[in-house]
């Protein structure tokens, strides 16, 4: 279905993006992993086409998307929606004017520029709205919602599009640990009901296993580890960050129960002890 | 308990918020619709009310629009061999031209940071005195250059001086409201943190506000003073020295002389995209060099 190959981006001397390659052949969930800096973000904006790829390919579904130009691109983007840790929303403008941004690949720029949308998109996009618990926000500005419904309204505006594939860069790094659940809880719905592919950056472990069914890890551009949550272990995470024995990812954590974990492992050290 | 409430409820639920969605929709669409209208038609009638009062009236005239520009073209071409020189000739009253908008664009500038530093809300010195330097900006800006000029020149006599000033009263009060409107935008953080260490309203400013403004006043300034370029070459109509006196020499006694205005309308346009050029590599190397 989607497939990359040898994919770079370099600024000037720097390779933010090396050679990456895999493949996706069915509709997946799946988490890339690997510190700040190390080309994931980059990755995906190449995905979308916000950033031209220095060299390689992006194939979906036997289309050369590295290739397009133009109304063909912009088509794509549509097909391939993007979902930014900052959110991203038109501040000023109301909620349902924000999901409906979804659909200005399909509208005129003209009746859009006046805010005419067909009845038919309003009221789905009110739905979508519902379907993610934020209709009653419908009408509010986007800057008056909290970090975590702005991140929903956003979810909604790449609903709206319909798309194929969902991309998501660090959905969750600007929320609370309750936002970021009902956020990754929402982009698993994306992918389990409605069969979408979902590719998330993401800053902590136990949530790529926690939601993933596929991990990438990438370490200074290079794709350092692609499997499952489970072959995710300790070590291979402390490869991706480059990181020595010191490092332990529940001292970053941002899961509630991390806390419990922490707890139960200082009572069984206690233990140990006596 | 969120279940519970979706169950039966939810789709009527929904309906309810499309529904007031819609009607807030339609509103909106209906009233941008009049707007619309109403604009359209003033349009329209102002156009027929303005094109009436004239003199000649609009379609008669638009015809001959290029003729006058057709004869200095067509005059200054006969004798293009004349312009490289009449620009060399006109360089020093250039000069003075750019001397003029300079001096008045930084006197001017330098007033307008002070007064619109105590003319923006949560900056200002004197909170209760902000409507006061407000309404002193209008005036400043309200009133022509010309007419400044014009009082000044009865004073003082002709020359530069006169232009300076003038041109520079109507820079503090254009300026100082562009920068209040920058002053605005401008974080408020640093301004309390430097309170916190008992700095005075003088210290705040200078080192808390003007770092994070400067890009913006810095592009405003530089705008003024291509645009004071040219205000300074019109004061030189009404006998304040310059290209502008120039200009109105070689433009009224015609005859045989578009060849002159040419070469000084050259000068004015190429000395504009100079320092348009400048100004924008100044502009980037403050925002960028950080």
């Amino acid at each position: 279905m989607l497939s990359i190959d040898a994919l770079t981006k370099s600024f000037g001397r720097n390779t933010a993006v090396d050679k990456v390659t895999f493949d996706v052949e069915k509709p997946a969930m799946i988490g890339i992993i690997g510190r700040s800096g190390a080309g994931k973000s980059t990755l995906l904006r190449m995905i979308n086409r916000l950033t031209e790829a220095s060299s390689g390919l992006i194939m979906f579904e036997g289309r050369e998307v590295t290739a397009l130009r133009g109304a063909d691109k912009r088509a794509w983007q549509s097909d391939c929606a993007m979902i930014f840790q900052q959110f991203n929303l038109v501040p000023r403008m109301d909620v349902v004017s924000n999901v409906l941004h979804g659909t200005l690949n399909r509208r005129s720029t003209l009746a859009t520029m006046f805010n005419l949308y067909p009845d038919a998109d309003i009221h789905r996009a009110i739905e979508i709205l519902d379907r993610l618990g934020i209709a009653d926000h419908a009408s509010k500005r986007a800057e008056a919602l909290s970090g975590g419904q702005q991140q929903r309204v956003a979810i909604a505006r790449a609903l709206m599009q319909d798309p194929k594939v969902v991309l998501a860069d660090e959905p969750i790094a600007s929320l609370d640990p309750m936002n970021a659940q009902l956020v990754m809880d929402d982009l698993r719905r994306i992918h389990e009901e409605d069969g979408r592919t979902v590719i998330a950056n993401l800053h902590t472990l136990d949530t790529a296993r926690r939601y993933c069914d596929r991990v990438i890890g990438m370490l200074h551009g290079r794709v350092v580890f692609d499997g499952s949550p489970e072959q995710l272990t300790t070590g291979v995470a402390r490869d991706i960050y480059g990181a020595d024995a010191s490092f332990s990812e529940d001292s970053t954590s941002t899961a509630i129960e991390t806390l419990d974990r922490g707890a139960a492992r200082a009572l069984r050290e206690a233990e140990a002890a006596v | 308990m969120s279940d519970l409430t979706a169950g039966q409820t939810g789709v009527a639920r929904v309906q309810d918020v499309q529904a007031a969605y819609m009607a807030m929709t339609r509103r909106k669409r209906l009233y941008g619709s009049v707007v619309l209208i109403v604009f359209i038609a003033l349009m329209v009638s102002g156009f027929q009310v303005a094109d009436g009062r004239n003199a000649g009236g609009f379609w008669d005239g638009i015809g001959n629009i290029f003729q006058f520009p057709g004869e200095v073209l067509a005059e200054a071409s006969e004798k293009i061999a004349n312009l490289p020189g009449l620009m060399w000739e006109f360089l020093p009253s250039l000069i003075e031209t750019v001397n003029i908008a300079a001096a008045s664009t930084l006197l001017g500038a330098m007033g307008a940071v002070l007064i619109s530093l105590l003319s923006t809300r949560g900056l200002a010195k004197w909170p209760r005195l902000i409507g006061v330097f407000r309404r002193v900006m209008d005036i400043l800006r309200a009133v022509p250059e010309i007419v400044i000029a014009l009082v000044l020149i009865f004073i003082l006599g002709g020359g530069p001086v006169p232009a300076m000033i003038a041109i520079a009263i109507h820079t503090v009060g254009a300026l100082g409201k562009l920068f209040s409107e920058v002053n605005e935008n401008a974080s408020l953080k640093p301004v309390e943190g430097l309170h916190s260490v008992g700095a005075t309203w003088g210290q705040r400013m200078w080192l808390g506000v003007i770092p994070q403004v400067a890009p913006n006043y810095l592009s405003y300034a530089l705008l003024r003073f291509e645009i004071n370029i040219r205000a300074s070459a019109i004061l030189g109509f009404v006998g304040s020295g310059g290209i502008g006196y120039d200009l109105k020499n070689a433009f009224s006694w015609g005859q045989g002389r578009y060849d002159e205005v040419a070469a000084i309308f050259l000068l004015l346009f190429g000395t504009i995209v100079l320092f348009d050029q400048v100004s924008s590599r100044y502009r980037n190397k403050l925002i960028g060099g950080e």
